[in-house]
């Protein structure tokens, strides 16, 4: 179990990293794809059955699916590749990364300063989780149905191409 | 058995979340940065399963819970603000959006 979970970390990191170096963007989502695989993975090994089942099926289904049929609506040419390629230019990215890296090694030191523990045997099935979703987190669920809610009403008003009113006056006063 | 140590994935957390951070600071196309904060909300429910499976217990798994509605949530109306961008700037320049000034 130990070397699946370091198969897995390592993928994902590779993978990640594939993501943000990526300059076509359908790459990079499918790339995104097997990060969350792994991630998956990982969550199964560290006994989460179900919630590796919900990583799979919310984040690479359908959340990289909703991405890719944004960018298949913008419809979106060769041009934007040369374009990213323009944007992200080394001088960019150095900087930033340096910086990251410094911040990731402080973690590192923080978290390996303290004894080392090992993760505990028993796998947390479905039930436990929704015996203690439906019970003492039972207003956070409803609280997330009001996001979805306020969600999918934002996402259809801001979404929504608003008709265009023409009018001859209005268009000789602006010429 | 079952030897994977608590700092091994929280190190794996705190990567992840890392490598988001870069995205979301060098992208200058607002897709990207999306991605980029997909990532680093996905590093961030990482940490809190292998902390729920540290102490044994669920709540772990539904704060991962939490997150991935709040990470749907965000991604149907980011992408909607994108689409809005697109067509009324013509580009995916995360700086043009400035131009509104007033």
């Amino acid at each position: 179990m130990e070397a699946t979970f370091y198969i897995a970390s390592a993928v994902a990191v590779l993978a990640t990293i594939m993501v943000i170096t990526r300059y076509n963007m359908v790459h990079a989502l499918l790339y995104l794809i097997v990060s969350f695989l792994a991630i998956a993975v990982v969550i199964f090994v560290l006994g989460a059955p179900f919630i590796a089942a919900l990583e799979i099926i919310i984040y690479a289904g359908a959340i990289v699916v909703l991405i890719i049929f944004v960018i298949m609506m913008l419809n979106l040419r060769e041009e934007t590749v040369t374009q990213e390629k323009t944007w992200l230019t080394k001088e960019v990215y150095v900087g930033p990364a340096l910086l990251s890296v410094v911040l990731l090694a402080e973690i590192v030191y923080i978290i390996t300063s303290g004894e080392t523990t090992s993760v505990n045997q028993p796998v947390i099935d479905a039930t436990a989780v929704g015996v203690s979703l439906y019970g003492p987190y039972v207003i956070g669920v409803e609280l997330c149905g009001i996001l979805l809610m306020s969600g999918i009403v934002g996402a259809y008003h801001l979404g929504r191409q608003k008709k265009k009113i023409v009018h001859r006056f209005l268009e000789k006063i602006e010429e | 058995m079952n030897t994977i140590s608590v700092e091994a994935g929280l190190i794996l957390a705190g990567i992840l979340f890392m490598l988001g951070l870069i995205s979301v600071m060098i992208r200058r196309n607002i897709i990207f940065m999306l991605i980029s904060v997909e990532i680093m909300l996905n590093a961030a429910g990482l940490a809190f399963i292998v902390a729920g499976a540290r102490w044994a217990q669920p709540d772990g798994q539904v704060m991962f819970i939490f997150i991935l509605t709040m990470a749907a949530a965000e991604v149907s109306v980011g992408l909607a603000l994108i689409l809005q961008l697109y067509h009324q700037l013509k580009t995916l320049d995360g700086d043009a959006a400035n131009k509104m000034k007033g």
